[in-house]
């Protein structure tokens, strides 16, 4: 029989770039089970919010996550606007359709270049990082800003599409149209890249559906879901976006992480699609439902009730529930349900039956927020410990892939 | 300063690990902006290694929340001497946004001593240069403290 161990992974390692605590059980080099512990990075931002007025809270919910952050304040900003109903301008729902899609466009290739990364491609890794620069171009021009953008407020955006960032949009999709397929050929082209994700980190169109999965995670599962084609939300009623599954494209959901490969990469061109029309849709007038900010709290402070409103994130459903009472200023409640915390449920099913080798792989596959791993403790049964370090296993990731080259 | 003056400070190459204490990834993004190829760090001999005990920089992210105040101390044990801590965003220097939280401990320098302070919600990754060059005088400082110490020593 082979020999049983017990892996503790985090919170600081390779995998993710927040820190979470994983436990592997292993019998040899397969994982048998897994048990995930999150709550590293816990800041209590719902908790803080209570002692700020909406304007605050949005630069409050831009920074729960910086890669999808005007996703959170898209979600915040139409939770608050839905309890105090405020009407938004044409114009400033297709400027904040414009930046969901700009942001799914750096969300997703930041995602395919560290999945290279992972199983050892560098070169791909630094062919998707290159790609990615000139989506932040593109926000930098909008905004100012490459991250947290600030670009959303309550009634609108605070910022325009002055004809030259509409000229960098339209360079981007140029760009874009001209440089993106040779990396997507590069990857899912390659045997060894094949060999790799294909058949790892299974998770099964039941699976996906029982374990709450959302975003690309359960559509590579084959789960027909989008919330821009099913609730349709700012412009996104005036375009028709279909769910990007792996069976329309190739007959057959697998579930694995070469699936959530493809999805991603096929929404990739979804929103260079959906960007040229609102670049084309857009309609002129006001970007702003009430300039003066402090008008915008005397009437929020005014508004009772409870707002909620839910969009599709790069990861998956980004929620956001708000309550608003009359006569006081500040939030009185605020409930985030982000997409990884739903997607993380599903890790010990992708984990069974994988080599240890693919769990970083896995871990990355359901786009968490990857980066550092910095060492594991291996304890056996005996009580011995040994340490094995983030290169270790980033070399045990990558020797399986020279391994396969070899064949 | 003179170019001269960075080459002749430069004896080796500077190995950057990170720790993310907390952040919300914006900073750990713009470092991985400033490893790829528009900005590349790799050409100044700079590169990010995955464990704390090859390198000479220690990049920290984020406000420093209570689970991983200890993780962070342990950590920088690790990181072998003459080392330089590099505080990474705005969090990590006064909790910024993150004010008024129950679950912190930070900033990062009531835990280890902070010597670069990089401000920017999150920075640019020019600025992270900028930081890691301003480590590199530092680090400089303290080897030829260290090797007079040693000499004086014997």
């Amino acid at each position: 029989m082979e020999k049983k161990y017990k892996i503790p992974i985090g919170p600081v390692h390779v995998g993710l770039k927040e820190p979470i605590t994983a436990w592997l059980d292993l019998e040899g080099e397969k994982i048998v089970g897994a048990t995930v512990r999150p709550g590293a990075i816990h800041r209590g931002i719902e908790y803080m919010a209570r002692d700020r007025n909406p304007i605050q809270v949005i630069y409050l919910s831009e920074r729960i996550c910086g890669i999808c952050s005007f996703s959170h304040i898209m979600a915040f900003v139409r939770a608050v606007e839905d309890a105090a109903t405020i009407p938004v301008p044409p114009r400033a729902q297709y400027i904040r359709t414009l930046v969901l899609e700009l942001e799914r466009l750096h969300s997703h290739m930041l995602w395919a270049g560290v999945a290279c990364y992972t199983i050892g491609f560098d070169s791909a890794f630094h062919l998707g990082m290159v790609l990615r620069e000139k989506v932040m171009d593109v926000l930098e021009a909008l905004s100012g800003n490459r991250v947290n953008y600030g670009v959303g407020t309550v009634g609108g955006v605070r910022w325009d599409i002055t004809p030259a960032v509409a000229k960098s949009v339209k360079d981007m999709l140029r760009y874009y149209r001209r440089e993106f397929s040779p990396f997507y050929d590069v990857v899912t082209g390659d045997p060894i890249a094949l060999a790799r994700m294909r058949n790892v980190g299974v998770l099964t169109y039941e699976e996906a559906v029982r374990h709450t999965a959302v975003g690309p995670t359960a559509r590579a599962s084959g789960v027909r879901c989008d919330l821009r084609k099913t609730s349709p939300y700012e412009a996104y009623g005036d375009f028709s976006v279909e769910a990007i599954v792996p069976q329309d494209f190739y007959g057959k959901a697998y579930g694995d992480v070469f699936d959530r490969f493809l999805v991603r990469v096929h929404e990739v061109y979804q929103s260079l699609e959906i960007i040229d029309h609102v670049m084309e849709g857009l309609p002129e007038g006001e970007i702003l439902w009430e300039k003066n900010l402090n008008k915008v709290l005397a009437y929020t402070k005014k508004a009772e009730g409870t707002g909620i409103a839910s969009i599709e994130a790069p990861r998956g459903d980004d929620t956001h529930v708000v309550h608003l009472a009359a006569g006081d200023e500040n939030v009185t409640w605020w409930k985030v349900r982000a997409p990884t915390y739903a997607n993380a449920v599903s890790w010990p099913l992708m984990f069974r039956n994988n080599e240890l080798a693919d769990a970083p792989l896995i871990i990355n596959s359901i786009d968490p927020c990857i980066s550092c791993m910095e060492r594991m403790l291996i304890t056996d049964a005996s009580g011995e410990k040994s340490v094995v370090t983030r290169t270790e296993l980033l070399d045990k990731c990558r020797e399986k892939t020279r391994r396969l080259m070899g064949k | 300063m003179k170019l001269e003056k960075y080459l002749e400070i430069l004896p080796k190459s500077l190995w950057v690990t990170t720790c993310n204490s907390g952040s919300c990834n914006g900073c750990d993004i713009e470092i991985v902006a400033t490893i790829s190829p528009r900005y590349d760090i790799e050409r100044l001999g700079m590169k990010l290694v995955g464990t704390p005990r090859h390198a000479d920089v220690l990049v920290v992210t984020g406000p420093v929340t209570k689970y991983m105040t200890e993780r962070l101390r342990r950590i920088y044990e690790q990181v072998p001497d003459p080392k330089v801590v590099i505080a990474v965003g705005n969090c990590g220097a006064s909790g910024d946004v993150f004010y008024k939280s129950y679950n912190l401990d930070g900033p990062i320098d009531r835990i280890i001593p902070v010597d670069v302070y990089v401000h920017g919600c999150p920075p640019r990754p020019e600025a992270i240069i900028e930081g890691v060059a301003k480590a590199v005088l530092k680090l400089e400082r303290l080897r030829k403290d260290l090797v007079k110490a040693s000499v004086e020593g014997a």
